[in-house]
């Protein structure tokens, strides 16, 4: 064989196995697939990997952090119920990196979104992100994802309000997260808590449309207030005289109110089957009481629609 | 049939740092060796003796031109196993015995099974090393490693051998134990071509030389006539120091030890030298026709080249 | 030809045997015997778990490490001390013979020196469950994928060899190593990104030696059965992969020249 025919050769096994072992990947790639949905049973602790990781902690958690990804988008694609992963493996990545903002903010999401759209674990998700805060005190955007937890998925106002609160205390933070911690103890019935934020917003802002809407909040409040004082008056009135009264003319008729009530808009409260109700509550937007039976009360509203 | 030929083969080198200039390590060479012959290959350190062989060894490849050995182009596996090739300074495998190296070289030049251990034990005498042939390679001398050099060189009785500095390392015993070698492998009817810079070994080897300088090919031919061009000079030894001034001015150079003098002349003062001798009074020890040496042929004829940058002188043989 | 390939790898073989290359087996073995009387302090549970991880995870990194240090050697070391004039100068051995050759002796060297780490494993997990399960099948598995790992990785030791110092090949061969180790997170990575990268880096991860496949340590520790069809396809893609790594070293080594 002359080194003319063995370069040959040579050349030629190059290419065809480099080829074909390119598409043998391919195969074995599927092969596979039913082997790494199977790591359910054998995640190490963070520890024991922070350990392996032998200093270079930092490439260890993007390496686990796109592993993150890959299983959620993975699972995500197949529409599965269940993201058994999900917690441990970013538990890990947080514990090799501490600092890694992305994966409490996503990482939260992830996990709190109900299945098939995420691990529908939202205690997990909180816990997640409550860790992230403890390493990152400065990070105000974590407080907004514990708040959004608590709001959306665990449906806690309070908490959610409360988490709001604290992350517009960090320098830094966007004064929006004030405006959420107001909406959402508005929303939680919490209206003292709620007025003096309000009325906080309206002071500190030079915007003028941040202070119309404080404005809109603060109305809001008094009208809540407002209809609250004015169901017990009615309350007692049908006690007392054992009639549900039609029109507030019969309170003032029979002495329990001093004259019409009237909203902030303009507008005469109505009494309806018993129960006061505002006249127009699109004049009214973020009221919680007095609304008309079936319509939620609104916690955002879109600019230039007024519309909840 | 010629044993080894070339045709303008020639080697350059892309040096410097963007590799813009060439290096020529040889120009084009053009020579043959018939069959039988000891060729002497000769030349100062970096004149291009090794890269020449490197060329014909197949271990680098030329930049043009061609060659072959025994007929056959270079790569040719069925013309490799009938060559042998003693590297400079040859260097082998660490862990291995001077008889395993040698059993499994054998072995690659296709010498039988049967046979090799035989050949083995054989060519380690041969070369003077059988006492250690189970000693491991990293514990030999120098010298030793030279010897192994050449018994892998010859274990496979090759037709063709060539010698990269073959007495490199020898002490003068080892260096006569070489040149009996090489002699009886003539007398075999072998092809030795070995390069060497120690001329007195070539005069008295070869059949014929090349002379090789700054990559080019400076003479080529056998050795009388290569140094007929070198005048003869005689040497002449007496004792006494009357004659000395005449002689002076006639030699090529004088010393003197004690009363004995030596002094070296052109042929041609010969008789006048001897007359001033007799007719002083002293005594002549000896006469002796100094033969011109291939030394007198390099340090003239490659002396003057560097001055002069003059052409190839070429004696028998030369293409 | 395959004589003198057969004698140069059995040659290859010797010259790394007593390069005492096999000492790293004492190493092994005190590892093992530490591994086992350590961990038959805790409970029967993960203890056989720990020490399969252990024990495969050991053997695959001795053996890859030794892999490239006695790879670069190969080629290298006798192309810079030139014992390779009188190998290939005034010999028929044609130069990819003397590649294959060293591959193969190689290979055996590791396939050996694995060997006796897996009569080592094997008597640690003795010595530890006091009888053999059927789930311990698997391990020979996971030990065979290794010796695939071991072919790959010397085909590139020796391909790098046949044209850098022995220095860069060892860099070079085990930044292969590191990356086809995490190939797949490389895939992930690209993923994450789009366009351009995204392409780069799976072609890349296509290309270049993917190890991530043939580490089953975790999957056999749980006895979790490894399909057949992954056991064809991975000998397959070893053999593919070290045959063109080969092919790429043997046109390397034909132009070389050697000074």
């Amino acid at each position: 064989m002359s080194s003319r025919t063995s370069a040959g050769v040579a050349g030629l096994l190059l290419v065809s196995c480099l080829s074909l072992s390119v598409l043998t990947l391919h195969q074995i790639e599927q092969a596979r697939e039913h082997i790494i949905l199977q790591e359910a049973l054998y995640i190490p602790t963070p520890k024991i990997v922070k350990a392996l990781s032998l200093g270079y902690t930092g490439l260890m958690a993007d390496l686990y952090w796109t592993r993150v990804v890959q299983y959620f988008g993975g699972k995500h694609h197949q529409g599965a119920e269940e993201y058994k992963l999900l917690a441990p493996l970013l538990d890990i990545t947080t514990t090799l990196d501490p600092h890694l903002l992305v994966a409490y903010e996503y990482g939260s999401i992830f996990l709190s979104q109900k299945p098939p759209e995420g691990a529908g674990d939202p205690a997990a998700a909180a816990a997640l992100v409550q860790k992230g805060i403890r390493e990152n005190p400065k990070a105000w955007r974590l407080w907004y994802c514990l708040g959004y937890i608590y709001f959306d998925e665990l449906h806690d106002s309070k908490l959610a309000s409360e988490a709001f609160l604290e992350g517009s205390k960090v320098p830094g933070a966007l004064p929006w997260m004030k405006i959420m911690a107001a909406a959402l103890a508005q929303h939680a019935g919490e209206a003292e808590t709620a007025r003096y934020l309000w009325t906080q917003i309206y002071n500190s802002s030079d915007n003028p449309d941040i202070r119309a809407n404080a404005i809109k909040r603060l109305v809001a409040l008094r009208v809540d207030a407002e209809v609250e004082r004015l169901q017990a008056v009615v309350d007692r009135y049908q006690r007392e005289t054992g009639g549900v009264p039609q029109r507030f003319l019969q309170l003032v008729q029979a002495g329990y109110l001093p004259g019409l009530p009237v909203d902030p808009a303009g507008n005469p409260y109505l009494l309806v089957d018993g129960r006061v109700q505002v006249a127009r509550p699109a004049a009214l937007p973020f009221i919680t009481k007095g609304l008309p039976p079936g319509q939620k009360p609104s916690l955002i509203v879109t600019p230039k629609s007024g519309r909840s | 049939m010629v044993a080894i030929e070339t045709f303008k083969l020639a080697k350059s080198y892309q040096v410097g740092f963007w590799r813009q200039r060439r290096r020529e390590a040889l120009c084009p060479l053009t020579l043959a060796v018939e069959q039988g012959e000891v060729f002497g290959y000769l030349g100062p350190n970096g004149a291009g003796k090794t890269t020449t062989l490197k060329l014909l060894m197949g271990l680098i490849h030329p930049t043009s031109g061609s060659a072959a050995i025994l007929g056959c182009p270079l790569t040719d596996p069925r013309m490799k196993a009938q060559i042998g090739f003693c590297p400079e300074q040859p260097y082998f495998y660490d862990h291995l015995s001077a008889r395993e190296l040698l059993v499994y070289l054998a072995a690659l030049s296709g010498v039988p099974a049967a046979d090799r251990q035989r050949r083995a034990e054989a060519v380690l005498r041969r070369v003077g090393i059988a006492e250690h042939a189970g000693l491991q390679l990293r514990k030999f001398s120098k010298g030793m490693l030279q010897r192994v050099g050449i018994a892998q060189a010859i274990i496979h009785e090759p037709k063709v051998i060539f010698l990269d500095e073959p007495m490199s390392g020898l002490d003068p015993i080892g260096r006569r134990e070489v040149r009996d070698l090489i002699q009886t492998l003539k007398d075999e009817g072998k092809t030795i071509f070995f390069s060497t810079h120690i001329l007195s070994d070539a005069e008295t080897l070869c059949d014929r030389v090349a002379v090789l300088n700054h990559g080019q090919l400076r003479g080529i031919g056998v050795v009388a006539d290569l140094v007929r061009e070198v005048s003869g000079r005689v040497e002449v030894i007496w004792e006494g120091a009357a004659a000395s001034d005449a002689i002076i001015g006639l030699a090529a150079e004088m010393h003197s030890s004690g009363a004995i003098f030596r002094a070296v002349l052109p042929e041609p003062m010969l008789e006048r030298a001897v007359d001033s001798i007799r007719r002083s009074g002293c005594r002549l020890i000896s006469l002796t026709p100094v033969r011109a040496t291939l030394e007198d042929f390099f340090l003239q004829r490659l002396e003057r080249e560097v001055e002069t940058g003059s052409t190839v002188v070429s004696g028998e043989g030369a293409s | 030809m395959i004589g003198r390939i057969r004698v140069i790898a059995f040659n290859t073989f010797r010259e790394a045997v007593r390069d005492r290359v096999l000492y790293n087996l004492v190493v092994f073995a005190v590892l093992m015997v530490c591994g086992a009387l350590v961990l038959g302090r805790i409970s029967l549970r993960i203890e056989r778990l720990v020490l399969v991880n252990l024990g495969l995870t050991a053997i695959a990194l001795f053996g890859i490490v030794i892999a490239i240090f006695l790879g670069i050697g190969l080629v290298s070391k006798e192309i810079e001390r030139r014992t390779l004039y009188t190998v290939l100068a005034a010999r028929p051995v044609r130069r990819w013979e003397f590649i294959v050759g060293k591959q193969l002796g190689l290979m055996a060297t590791l396939v050996v020196n694995a060997g006796l780490m897996s009569v080592g494993f094997f008597a640690a997990l003795l010595y530890l469950q006091h009888r053999f399960q059927a789930a311990d099948g698997f391990l020979l598995v996971a030990l065979y994928f290794i010796i695939l790992e071991f072919v790959i990785i010397t085909s590139l030791a020796l391909m790098f060899s046949t044209f850098t110092s022995p220095l860069l090949s060892t860099i070079f061969t085990f930044s292969l190593f590191l990356i086809g180790t995490f190939a797949e997170d490389l895939r992930a990575f690209g993923a994450l990104a789009g366009g351009f990268t995204r392409a780069l880096t799976t072609g890349l991860a296509y290309l270049l030696p993917n190890f991530a496949v043939f580490n089953v340590v975790s999957e056999v520790a749980h006895s979790v059965p490894v399909p057949g069809r992954l056991i064809l396809f991975n000998s397959l893609y070893a053999l593919l992969y070290a045959t063109a790594v080969t092919s790429a070293a043997v046109l390397i080594f034909d132009r070389r020249n050697l000074k």
